[in-house]
């Protein structure tokens, strides 16, 4: 059932936050106000506010963290890895959206940079989430070749130009769950709702050509949580930071669902 | 070590109400006031079938500035659940789900809501005042 307040323990709200000013003589100054959770200690979430001075840093997101976290609070807490895009690690809720630290500049952030984990998972510590649910539900659709038939003995299994086209912007996910943690129906019922990122994964391998369990795929999704909480929101596509189309790829299992039956 | 249960994070409190779960929710809403404009309608019908007496009551309160209140949010309600429904029925037929279409159709459904509504309302003021 959904419930559209914070439990009392996960208010981030109640306990003042640490303010950190920036250095004097900074002359471009930004404020970034940033969730934390210390798992160890006793006290609710809180906002801290660190003045990052733009002069002295460099132009994403992920550079103000790494700053912070090298400069003023080692504690701070959140994933990164590639820093250009292609990990998901560093993703979260920046300026009240979704996505990758490393690719969010922040000039595009008018006033105070506000920073989350990702909404609506438990929150391991400071802006890391736990993931667990996701990556099951990302298993849950079998993410591999399935097939029948053996293989040819003198060479892969290949498809067309036109029929790789099919896979190839699904397969571009990098898994940062930015897209199913903007959705409010994964929200509520993320326990029995696949959710976008997971529903994209199921699209990439029921469209392969070379995939031979395209009628159970689609069976598995056949239901009325897992593939039909799905009500054309957009925010998924809306979040993507690769510019994916999750809205669409479900789009198309329900017409490919609706099709079979005929 | 053990730990206490983890926070759960904020979602609705902090994510930006973007257009495309604006629209969503006011589908859900306006759905909801149709089904209470329904009853509206039923108790109309059934005091016109009833006699002059109970229709003059209804009357009464349609005919009022708080009635005109109810219809107008009824009327705009239907548009806006009539317009955007047309929108997920294309949508179901795999068609106009970019970012860029799906945000277009979005505001040709918020304009054709208030222009229809509009007309209905002064359509309704029309023959309503001429009766």
């Amino acid at each position: 059932m959904a419930d559209f307040t914070l439990p009392a323990a996960s208010r981030y709200n109640d306990v003042p936050g640490v303010s950190h000013a920036a250095p004097a003589g900074a002359t471009r100054v930004k404020t970034f106000r940033i969730y934390r959770f210390d798992p160890d200690g006793v006290e609710k979430p809180r906002l801290d506010n660190f003045g990052i001075d733009l002069d002295h840093c460099g132009p994403m997101v992920l550079d103000a963290l790494l700053k912070i976290k090298n400069e003023v609070d080692p504690t701070l807490t959140f994933r990164r890895s590639c820093r250009e895009g292609i990990c998901g690690s560093c993703a979260m809720n920046i300026d009240g959206v979704n996505t990758l630290a490393c690719t969010k500049a922040i000039d595009e952030v008018r006033g105070d940079v506000k920073i989350f984990p990702l909404p609506h998972l438990p929150v391991v510590k400071d802006l890391v989430a736990d993931l667990t649910n996701f990556y099951a539900q990302y298993a849950a659709v079998k993410p591999w070749l399935q097939t029948r038939t053996p293989p040819p003995p003198d060479r892969e299994r290949l498809q067309s130009k036109e029929d790789q086209e099919k896979v190839d912007r699904p397969s571009a996910c990098i898994l940062c769950a930015c897209c199913s943690t903007s959705c409010p129906s994964y929200w509520w019922n993320s326990d029995r709702y696949l959710g976008p990122a997971a529903l994209l994964a199921a699209y990439r391998w029921i469209v392969d050509s070379r995939d031979e369990a395209t009628g159970e795929r689609l069976d598995a999704l056949d239901d009325p949580f897992r593939l039909y909480r799905c009500h054309t929101i957009m925010n998924c596509t809306e979040a993507c930071p690769k510019d994916l189309n999750p809205a669409r790829a479900i789009a198309e299992i329900k017409k490919l669902l609706v099709e079979r039956q005929h | 070590m053990a730990t206490r249960p983890r926070p759960l994070s904020p979602h609705l409190q902090v994510y930006r109400p973007m257009y495309t779960m604006v629209l969503s929710i006011t589908h859900r809403a306006t759905g909801f006031g149709l089904a209470l404009g329904l009853a509206l309608l039923a108790w109309w019908l059934l005091a016109l079938a009833s006699g002059p007496a109970a229709y003059a009551r209804v009357y009464g309160l349609l005919g009022s500035p708080l009635g005109f209140i109810l219809l107008a949010g009824f009327v705009l309600a239907f548009w806006y659940h009539f317009c955007n429904g047309l929108r997920h029925l294309n949508w179901d037929l795999g068609r106009g789900l970019e970012k860029a279409s799906a945000r277009r159709s979005g505001a040709v459904v918020v304009a054709a809501t208030l222009a229809l509504s509009a007309a209905t309302l002064v359509a309704m003021l029309h023959f309503g005042a001429r009766s």
